[in-house]
């Protein structure tokens, strides 16, 4: 029997914050004991002290209150367009961050690991193509800002 | 004559728009935010970039049609053809690097 029939939609959480995330209880929060969830697939963003060639000292995420979520919303319907899935995630930090600090995380649950797999990689190839966070990093050289890259485009557009 | 359009502003209110300016284009542009009246002849994303330009320095510089410069109408991401109306809130940004 086929069981996409019976994938019902769970939630899909959003939000924007200078705070830390604790990754263990998002996710356990997240698939609240649904027996209909297989599949919990994570990522997550940390900062690097290495970019472009030079030692980063700190990062500052600006972002655009309002489209920020906005758009995050709409990558997550997109996710649910494409695949069945039951719940999404997605937390992303705004703010000042060092090496070793968590950025993002993504989320996803679903009742196999294919859809989970998929929809996560997905979620954060959009979200570095169209979601409006910037950052500026400060290095030995000075402050500057960072490029998009060629690479993060390729990778949206290889969903297409 | 064409048929007025049910959206247009009432007599006597100058159609406005809100700008805004994100990143590395805030700091070269020297400004965060502001409300400008529509011009005339402008009616999409490229048009107000084109107007904008008319400023000059930092502004014909950094929105010149081939720099790599992003915008966002009524917090949607937006196209060169996207349509500008009174009312509406445009941003405009670098490329955008989260996650």
């Amino acid at each position: 029997m086929n069981d996409r029939a019976v994938v019902v939609p769970g939630k899909t959480e959003v939000r924007v914050q200078p705070e830390d995330f604790d990754v263990g209880s998002e996710i356990a929060r997240l698939r609240a004991d649904n027996p209909r969830v297989g599949a919990v697939a994570t990522f997550i963003g940390v900062c690097r002290d290495l970019n472009d060639g030079s030692q980063v000292a700190e990062m500052t995420l600006e972002h655009y209150p309002g489209m920020t979520e906005r758009a995050l919303e709409k990558i997550a319907v997109e996710a649910r367009g494409r695949w069945d899935l039951i719940d999404i995630l997605i937390v992303h930090r705004i703010g000042p961050m060092h090496p070793t600090d968590q950025i993002v995380l993504v989320a996803v649950t679903s009742s196999h690991r294919g859809e989970a797999f998929a929809a996560c990689e997905f979620l954060m190839d959009y979200l570095k193509t169209r979601a409006p966070f910037w950052k500026k990093e400060s290095t030995g050289e000075g402050a500057r800002w960072v490029d998009a890259r060629a690479s993060d485009d390729a990778a949206a557009g290889r969903w297409s | 004559m064409d048929p007025i359009p049910t959206d247009c502003p009432p007599p006597g209110l100058e159609p406005m728009l809100n700008l805004l300016y994100f990143a590395r284009l805030r700091e070269v542009l020297g400004r965060e935010t502001e409300r400008i009246e529509l011009p005339a002849d402008v009616s999409t994303v490229a048009g107000l970039a084109a107007w904008l330009r008319t400023r000059g320095d930092a502004w014909e510089r950094e929105l010149a049609p081939g720099k790599t410069w992003r915008a966002a109408v009524n917090q949607d991401m937006a196209q060169p053809d996207t349509p500008v109306r009174d009312g509406d809130e445009v941003a405009f940004f670098p490329p955008v690097t989260g996650g």
